[in-house]
């Protein structure tokens, strides 16, 4: 039986492949230079797909890959259900937080009930974090380079993710307050749990175990 | 603007597929009638109040229109199992166990996955008014046999019984914003979102939500819930009834599992749940289950259990490798042809009158003709 397990490019396929490693799983493919999208590993039934970190969530609802690895910030944003995520891996650690413009009164805004423009790529986590605080926004979503919106205007505040904080200095923002913390996650598609239980399950506990390690 | 394209999630069911689906239709629904199950045919729309009576899990799904004559909103029904709760409750005023069983089309706002139908098309049977297992056991193997039929091998039973969480946070004062987090937690298997959700609980049914999480695979998570989980009458008597159909299925070559942190529904079911799996499929093919309370909101609480499947989803899945073709006939009633094309389709056959005379039997869906042999009689022939 084939197990098909999901990574992105970077970050996570970086920190992944030391605990694939202590879990006895190796691949000796580099994405970046074979340019491969299947790579094989060393044991026969296991590959490794890679596609954008956005996409994880979605190649495992529908089963082209039974298991996933991807940021919690996705899989909040992604529609989709029928996904299971058991387990923490505790890499890519980071935290989603409201970021503003050095000098803008961000408490002040709330208290006074302001309609903020919020900028972000994460609109389901800006609308859930700002519906709880009782206050109404204006969304304006962007793909990428959210610091740059306070700084020309587009936006009061940005919603991001902060794992340095570099980018934030440099561009003379600061961050306001947190929203939550960030990780990845493992996921599973849940037919695949019900119907190769006997395959996957082995798998989850040695990652279990290379996390205790 | 195209005038032919649908709206999203929203298609045609073409030939090939349409024949497959009503045959299946057709067969299914002999063998709910052969069991004892009568057949209801509910309205497409309702008052959303009857629809919603079993709670608001529904409500956002519901496409609305108001009523004309009365003023009142109206839904479109989205789900065919609560229209036969009312039948049964309010309707048929049967003390003993009645059965029913009933196929139509329902609609949903929004696609249950992005690969759906928002008009997905049920057909199930539902058993009202017996609390003993050997309702949910009899339920379990029509369904058994409605796969049978359908031709799908190798399905999981996964079951779990709704008593064990609902006793868990029971005493935990959980709102219902709060309670909708951890049903979406329990649903994805976030352990961590378990811990974190579960802080202000006491210690011991913390600990069992969390464990509750991992409470999945073959009979042994059953022996291992008993010794994990507390010492309380009503989970003790769940475990009891999950072993006890566990030993009737095995009986009957049905692959089994148990996952006690699928709460699918608990809005809406108590007691005993359940999903199918098959092989290509990413989500549940059957899903049923016990719903003691239902009628309750209708005038007469009932025992209740069922199933319900999409057969649009079906057939999409496992498409028909079998299709029937015809035999392609010339026109008029020359030398008894008429006779003969009667005779073929009296026997099942399916014969097509050649209208353009080109004898196209591939444009025709036929791949035989009929043609005069030497002795002047009509005889079948293969192309």
């Amino acid at each position: 039986m084939k197990i098909m397990i999901a990574l992105s490019k970077g970050r996570i396929f970086e920190q992944t492949i030391p605990l694939l490693k202590k879990m006895g799983i190796t691949c000796n493919e580099d994405p970046e230079i074979s340019r491969k999208l299947i790579l094989d590993t060393n044991q026969k039934n296991i590959k490794l797909i890679i596609v954008r970190a956005t996409d994880v969530p979605t190649y495992v609802e529908y089963g082209a890959a039974d298991i996933g690895i991807t940021g919690k910030d996705i899989l909040d944003e992604y529609m989709g259900e029928g996904l299971y995520q058991p387990i923490d891996l505790n890499i890519g650690r980071c935290k989603m937080m409201v970021a503003a413009k050095k000098g803008f009164d961000y408490e002040a805004a709330i208290k006074k009930g302001t309609r903020l423009k919020v900028a972000t790529k994460y609109v389901k986590a800006a609308k859930e974090h700002f519906a709880k605080k009782g206050m109404h926004i204006d969304l304006i979503k962007l793909y990428g380079s959210m610091e740059l919106a306070p700084l020309v205007g587009l936006a009061d505040v940005i919603v991001d993710l902060l794992s340095t904080g570099k980018t934030l200095k440099a561009n003379n923002l600061i961050a306001v307050e947190d929203i939550c913390d960030i990780s990845s996650r493992l996921i599973i598609n849940q037919a695949s749990l019900k119907l190769k239980r006997e395959f996957l399950q082995p798998i989850l506990t040695q990652f279990e175990k290379a996390l205790k390690a | 603007m195209n005038q032919w394209i649908l709206p999203d999630y929203v298609e045609d069911i073409l030939p090939d597929e349409a024949v497959y689906l009503e045959s299946l239709r057709r067969s299914i629904l002999d063998l709910y009638h052969s069991n004892g199950y009568l057949y209801v045919v509910p309205p497409m729309l309702e008052y959303i109040e009857s629809l919603n009576s079993n709670g608001q899990d529904m409500d956002l799904d519901t496409f609305k229109v108001v009523d004309q004559l009365s003023g009142r909103l109206m839904g479109v029904r989205a789900d065919i199992t609560p229209q036969v709760a009312r039948i049964d409750a309010h309707l048929i005023h049967n003390e003993e166990v009645t059965r029913l069983s009933y196929a139509g089309s329902v609609l949903r706002t929004k696609p249950a996955s992005f690969l759906q139908s928002r008009e997905p098309f049920q057909i199930g049977a539902e058993l009202y008014g017996y609390k003993g297992i050997e309702a949910d056991i009899e339920i379990q193997m029509l369904l058994v046999e409605t796969l049978k039929i359908i031709g799908i091998q190798n399905a999981v039973f996964d079951f779990n019984h709704l008593d064990i969480f609902m006793t868990l946070i029971q005493s935990s004062g959980i709102n219902r914003e709060k309670l909708n987090d951890l049903y979406e937690a329990m649903q994805k298997k976030d352990k961590s979102e378990v811990i974190s959700i579960t802080k202000p609980f006491n210690k011991k049914n913390r600990e069992a939500l969390i464990q509750l999480v991992s409470l999945y695979g073959d009979e042994k998570i059953l022996k291992e819930a008993e010794k994990i989980l507390p010492q309380d009458k009503l989970i003790k008597n769940a475990l009891q009834f999950l072993n006890q159909m566990n030993k009737v299925l095995k009986q009957s070559n049905i692959k089994i599992s148990y996952d006690l942190s699928d709460i699918r529904g608990y809005q809406y079911h108590n007691g005993l749940v359940f999903s199918v799996y098959a092989d290509k499929c990413y989500s549940p093919i059957a899903l049923g289950g016990r719903y003691d309370n239902i009628g309750a909101s209708f005038g007469r609480n009932r025992p209740a259990t069922g199933f319900t499947m999409d057969l649009k989803n079906i057939v999409t899945l496992f498409p028909n490798s079998k299709k029937a073709k015809g035999i392609l006939a010339p026109q008029g009633n020359k030398d008894g042809l008429d006779v003969a094309i009667k005779n073929l389709r009296q026997k099942g056959e399916i014969v097509v009158v050649d209208l353009f005379g080109n004898m196209k039997t591939i444009q025709n869906n036929c791949d035989r003709i009929l043609i005069k042999d030497i002795g002047k009689a009509w005889k079948v022939k293969t192309v």
